[in-house]
Parts: structure tokens; C-alpha cells; sequence
């Protein structure tokens, strides 16, 4: 008997089949988006040390009531004012002898914040108050900080202050973890540290 | 005479699609290695808010993940229209929360716990007592490192 050859398997559907899986998992990809503000809560202080007595003029205090309406400093105010407001706070520099801030551009009033490392902002919100509107208050402080910490980081280096950051956590750039850069980011942290506080 | 009329046909030769198949299984294999499958199904509205001054979260195996809201549509007969927490596949009480970070550090090894984040994945419509009661759970088990997980965007696509 000669040999047969065995019948050659179309694979004509081959695609067919391939292209049901890759539809499948076209659908249910999901290229997940995990971004967000990062805070670091307060840990729970039970001691019986008393709190340091902060000077009424370095706090700013921001308080969302109920129906989501802005209260700083005591008076109403619009969200998009909330930044402006909130860097000029920062950035006074009231301060005179020790507490003098070289490097502020603020207006020096006596009657608001001494230093940027004095400055606290201190936010307050009610239980019914709506976590969108508390996202965007939040927003709106980190954003103060951001700006100071860019503008300080141009001044000093030439580049903005998350431009450095990123370089830092970034394995593909040639500062990735170098010691020389976190230095600079230390020096931009500490002359902007953010000092946010909420209350309980 | 047939010598000539056979040079004459003017048909496009059929083009090969047998290398078809490879070029779909390469696109095929992209996908299945770029998916990452949802571990949990969400019970909740989980419509997060905008922010635009976001920071990136790496490092996914070392996120705790805790979802509140409002129970989804399928949800709202059996447990009502008030926002929830939820943990895992389950919804949950406040009181939960104490368990579930323990039960994910001791799934973790040790030398990590110290980098552990928790991320608030919170629909923008919840009120801010469910979040300020789960913050409060967190500071009694010392998980200080939260993150408000957001979309990027501009903050003004949160009001409506």
C-alpha cells in the first residue's frame, strides 16, 4: 500500500478564532487609572502633653459647611478664589528677626502669616458635607503648595518643582534616585513644607 | 491565438491572508498581558470626583482598597439607597474596617507593611460623615498613608 498523506487541516478559521479572544479581552481590559491625592493622616494622640500655642495670624482656616459653601478666614468665598487666597496666606511672610522669610514674595502684612514653615491651613468640614466639594477643596490647597514649590524650584534650579519630582521616580531618567536631586527636593519641601491639618 | 489571450487576464492575484492569523494573535497577546482583571465587583456607585493635582499610585500589590457609596442599582431593594462601605466583595460596617486592614497586612510580607496605602475610592456624591468615620477607623489601626483615589480633570466637573 503506498503511503497516504494525511489531509492537510484548514486552518482558514484560524483568524476567526483568534479574533473572538482578541475581542474578549479588548472588552475587558480595564488600563486602570489609580491617581489621586495622596494625605497622611494623623496618628491618634492620646498623650497629656499640651498642644504648642499657635499664633491666631498662621492659621488659615477653611471650613465647607453643609451645603457645600466655603468659609475662609471667617468670611464667604468662592472656590476659585480659594487658591489665590490661600498661596497669598503662604507666601506673606510677615515675619520679622528669626521668623523672616527671605525668600517669600508676599505682602509682609503684619497681621497675617509669619513664615511659610509657621503656616497651617487648617480645614473643617461637616458630616454632610459633599465629598466632591471637600476633593476640590483639597485640590485647591495642594495646588497652593504646588505653585510656591514650582515657583521656588525655578527660581533656584530652573526647572519646576514636579518636573523634578517626576525625574527622581523615574527609572528611565539619568537623576532616577540620585542624591543630588533629592537634596534639592528636601531644600523646596522644607523652605514650602505643606501643613495641612484637619480637624476631627 | 490562446498564447495571447491568456497574458490578457487583468486580475488582481488574491492576496495571501495566511499571515492573517499571526498578526491577530501578536494584538491578541498584547491584551491578555496588558489585562488586569478586576479582583472586586463593585456593589457601589463608584463615580469618583476630579482633581488635577494628582500624584501617581505604582506599586498596585501594596494598595488596600476601600470603596464606599451608593449601593448599585441591582443592590438598592436589599440594602436601601444610603451610601455603604465596601470591602473586598462584601458590603461592610465601619466596624470592619479594623479586620480588613489587619487581615491585608498579614497577607503581606512583613518588611512591606510600613508602605502600605490605603486608597478611598468614594463615589462624589457620598457625604463626607461615611469618610471622615472611615478615617477615623484608620488612625485607631495606624494606617496613617490614604490616598483619595480621583480622575484627573479639572475640579470644575465636580459640581452637578
Amino acid at each position: 500500500m503506498a503511503k497516504r498523506a494525511a489531509p492537510e487541516v484548514n486552518a482558514g478559521s484560524m483568524a476567526d478564532i483568534a479574533f473572538l479572544l482578541l475581542i474578549f479581552f479588548l472588552v475587558t481590559t480595564t488600563i486602570e487609572t489609580d491617581t489621586g491625592l495622596s494625605r497622611k493622616l494623623p496618628p491618634i494622640d492620646d498623650s497629656q502633653v499640651e498642644p504648642p500655642v499657635i499664633k491666631q495670624k498662621n492659621i488659615f482656616t477653611v471650613l465647607i459647611n453643609k451645603n457645600d459653601q466655603l468659609l475662609v478666614e471667617d468670611e464667604l468665598m468662592e472656590l476659585k478664589d480659594l487658591r489665590k487666597a490661600a498661596v497669598e496666606f503662604l507666601d506673606n511672610g510677615g515675619g520679622a528677626g528669626e521668623d523672616a522669610c527671605g525668600y517669600c514674595k508676599g505682602k509682609k502684612d503684619p497681621k497675617s502669616s509669619d513664615n511659610p514653615d509657621k503656616a497651617i491651613i487648617s480645614l473643617k468640614n461637616e458630616r454632610e458635607t459633599s465629598y466632591a466639594m471637600y476633593i476640590s477643596v483639597q485640590n485647591e490647597l495642594v495646588a497652593a503648595y504646588n505653585e510656591l514649590r514650582n515657583r521656588r524650584a525655578q527660581e533656584l534650579f530652573g526647572r519646576p518643582f514636579h518636573e523634578m519630582e517626576l525625574a527622581y521616580d523615574d527609572s528611565r531618567s539619568p537623576e532616577f534616585k540620585s542624591e543630588k536631586l533629592k537634596e534639592k527636593i528636601e531644600k523646596i519641601k522644607l523652605e514650602y513644607p505643606q501643613k495641612l491639618s484637619e480637624v476631627q | 491565438m490562446s498564447k495571447f489571450k491568456k497574458k490578457k487576464s487583468g486580475d488582481l492575484p488574491a492576496i495571501s491572508t495566511a499571515s492573517l492569523p499571526d498578526i491577530v494573535f501578536m494584538l491578541l497577546f498584547f491584551f491578555m498581558v496588558a489585562t488586569v482583571m478586576r479582583d472586586t465587583t463593585l456593589k457601589v456607585k463608584n463615580d469618583l470626583p476630579f482633581a488635577d493635582q494628582v500624584e501617581k499610585l505604582d506599586k498596585k500589590d501594596l494598595i488596600m482598597y476601600i470603596y464606599a457609596g451608593k449601593p448599585s442599582d441591582r443592590f438598592q431593594s436589599t440594602f436601601g439607597k444610603e451610601a455603604r462601605i465596601q470591602l473586598n466583595d462584601k458590603f461592610a460596617d465601619v466596624s470592619d474596617i479594623q479586620a480588613f486592614i489587619e487581615a491585608e497586612r498579614a497577607s503581606k510580607r512583613e518588611e512591606l507593611v510600613p508602605y502600605l496605602t490605603t486608597a478611598l475610592k468614594v463615589d462624589k456624591d457620598v457625604n463626607m460623615g461615611i469618610v471622615g468615620d472611615i478615617k477615623t477607623e484608620l488612625r485607631k489601626v495606624n494606617a496613617l498613608k490614604i490616598n483619595y483615589t480621583t480622575r484627573n480633570g479639572d475640579i470644575s466637573q465636580n459640581k452637578d
